[in-house]
């Protein structure tokens, strides 16, 4: 699946590469992760609650829809969260960890 | 003689000036802030490695941008400074912060909460498929990361920001479908008078309005948003609406941003205690201040949009006066003149957001329009018609209740994108006026936190045993 965001600028920057979902995905330094990913895949996570696939909402740290997984389990909010090289990331939950418990 | 520990939450418009006219008068605060780089949302920086102009970013608002940040650049020495650290709860003077997962406490004498606005939302059928954003977060996705939230992009809802957005994404390039705006034009008219409390801004209103339609944007007013179409597999892929003249019009698009004027955030306000009263003219519960910004709790102050949406140019000076009001309090003697100016100048603001609401309406009568399979609550999926059955069936007639029986504002967002239209579905429902309905109460931590980072704090807090504190 394509991406969903569209870059209207600021090309020209290091490319960086991260692994989602065991795939890796090129995107540019200064990138938060929710732009690294969604310009390259269209969603970030599953509704826990049947309803589809999630991309993120506010943008601004407030609705908690853009989280993403460490392969460690660690949770990131997508949006406040900068790229770093080599980021390996999933888009599933991982199992036992309901909402935001570890 | 010992400093006053004087903390500032927010390093947006309102935050800045403030902590520069305390640092101004020889106070050292402490100046907190969520994001990684000051300028609050509306002047939000881009990354350092990102290259476009103050007058590309920011358009009209380049010079107050620019002057922000330098402001901002200034004061780093004389305040101390901590980015990306979350205030998520405070107990009497104690204020509880997460930086890096690790858990700080400060300990106040005065607090001026800056915290900033967030998009108000009314829900529609499929408005949690992926690809409907906020207005808000489709400004951010400009802004900070040069990127549209899609190919094809509809503009819904109402307000100043929804022409705002709509017309910096046809400027950088992005293509846009259509604004839709559930405000009919009798209003904007009705509402002159008030708006010309600010003609500068009007004026840069009317432009971009003029500028849309000139770039050949279509601009519906008087709509009603009928479903955002598409699949949870796959996304938006399209708008349904009815017009002014009540047809239906179906309309492709790949992203809807959507968003109803701002609601500012007052969680923390509300975990110090402070009062709250019912707003008539915005149908909603607000924290109350005196005019420079004192909330009913000594020692805590309110400003800039998280104490009353009026906008940046508002923030700016409500921070600064915020700063003099703590000043007076403590004894130091600021320049009353300065107050007064500033005061005079905050009625104006006063005026043209009276003016703002009357032109832009929240479609409070919508939520009764809403059908039973619309979700309410984007977090837990909640639909509107199980909200309705707790009112009708539970007798759930009141916020909180409703909420403990229905989980519609327990979600991770905490009830900041459910909970206005949740308690005017509420107020529908039981047939109640909505100040009946009440207030979500906000509960600690403010955004999820590890629990870990939590016990951490109670740890501290009782080998600290600190007075007044349970």
């Amino acid at each position: 699946m394509g991406g969903r965001f569209v870059r209207v600028g600021e090309a020209g920057r290091r490319v960086i590469t991260l692994s989602v979902d065991g795939k890796p995905i090129q995107a540019y330094e200064g990138d938060t992760l929710l732009v690294a990913i969604l310009t390259s895949i269209g969603n970030l996570r599953t509704s826990e609650f049947g309803d589809g696939l999630r991309a993120g909402f506010c943008l601004m740290s407030a609705c908690q829809d853009c989280w993403v997984w460490t392969t460690h389990g660690e949770r990131l909010r997508a949006c406040s969260t900068v790229l770093t090289e080599g980021m390996t990331v999933s888009t599933q939950q991982p199992e036992g960890t309901w909402s935001n418990l570890e | 003689m010992v400093e006053p520990r004087v903390v500032v939450v927010g390093a947006g418009p309102a935050g800045v000036r403030c902590a520069e006219a305390l640092a101004s008068a020889g106070i050292r605060p402490t100046l907190v802030d969520e994001n990684r780089r000051d300028g609050g949302q509306i002047y939000r920086r881009q990354p350092e490695n990102f290259a476009r102009s103050y007058a590309k970013l920011y358009g009209t608002e380049a010079s107050r941008a620019a002057a922000i940040h330098s402001s901002f650049e200034k004061l780093r020495g004389q305040i101390d400074y901590l980015p990306q650290t979350l205030v998520w709860n405070i107990e009497g003077r104690n204020l509880y912060l997460v930086r890096d997962a690790r858990h700080i406490t400060l300990t106040f004498d005065a607090l001026v909460l800056a915290t900033g606005a967030t998009d108000r939302l009314m829900p529609v059928k499929g408005w949690n498929l992926s690809g409907t954003y906020s207005l808000g977060g489709a400004q951010v996705a400009l802004k900070s990361q040069a990127c549209a939230i899609g190919a094809d992009v509809v503009f819904a809802g109402t307000g100043a920001l929804l022409y705002l957005v709509a017309a910096q994404y046809q400027r950088a390039g992005a293509r846009v479908r259509a604004v839709l705006d559930t405000a009919p034009w009798s209003d904007r008219v009705g509402a002159l008078r008030d708006l010309f409390a600010v003609p500068a801004t009007l004026l840069k209103g009317l432009l971009l309005t003029f500028a849309l339609r000139r770039a050949g944007v279509p601009v519906y007013t008087g709509i009603e948003p009928l479903e955002i179409v598409g699949t949870g597999a796959k996304g938006v892929s399209g708008i349904s609406f009815k017009d002014s003249r009540g047809r239906t019009v179906d309309m492709e698009c790949d992203a809807v941003a959507l968003g109803y004027h701002l609601r500012p955030e007052t969680q923390l306000a509300d975990l110090a205690r402070c009062e709250f009263y019912f707003d008539p003219a915005t149908r909603q519960w607000l924290p109350q201040v005196d005019p420079d910004g004192r909330s009913s709790v000594a020692g805590v102050y309110l400003t800039g949009d998280g104490a009353r949406v009026r906008g940046a140019a508002a923030a700016e000076k409500s921070g600064e006066l915020a700063a003099l009001a703590v000043l007076q309090d403590l004894g130091r003697a600021p320049d009353l003149d300065a107050m007064r100016a500033l005061r005079r100048s905050l009625e104006t603001f006063d005026h043209f957001a009276r003016g703002l609401n009357q032109a832009f309406p929240w479609p409070s009568g919508q939520a009764a329009r809403l059908s039973d399979d619309t979700i309410v609550c984007r977090c837990e999926s909640v639909s509107v018609g199980e909200l309705r059955q707790v009112v009708q069936q539970a007798g759930a007639r009141e916020s909180n209740r409703a909420k403990a029986f229905s989980r519609v504002g327990m979600g991770r967002c905490q009830g900041r994108y459910c909970g206005h239209a949740a308690a005017e579905i509420i107020a529908h429902a039981a047939n109640v006026p909505i100040e009946k309905v009440g207030r979500l109460r906000a509960q600690a931590p403010v955004k999820p936190l590890h629990i870990a980072t939590v016990q951490n704090a109670d740890e501290a807090r009782s080998n600290a045993s600190v007075e007044g504190v349970r």
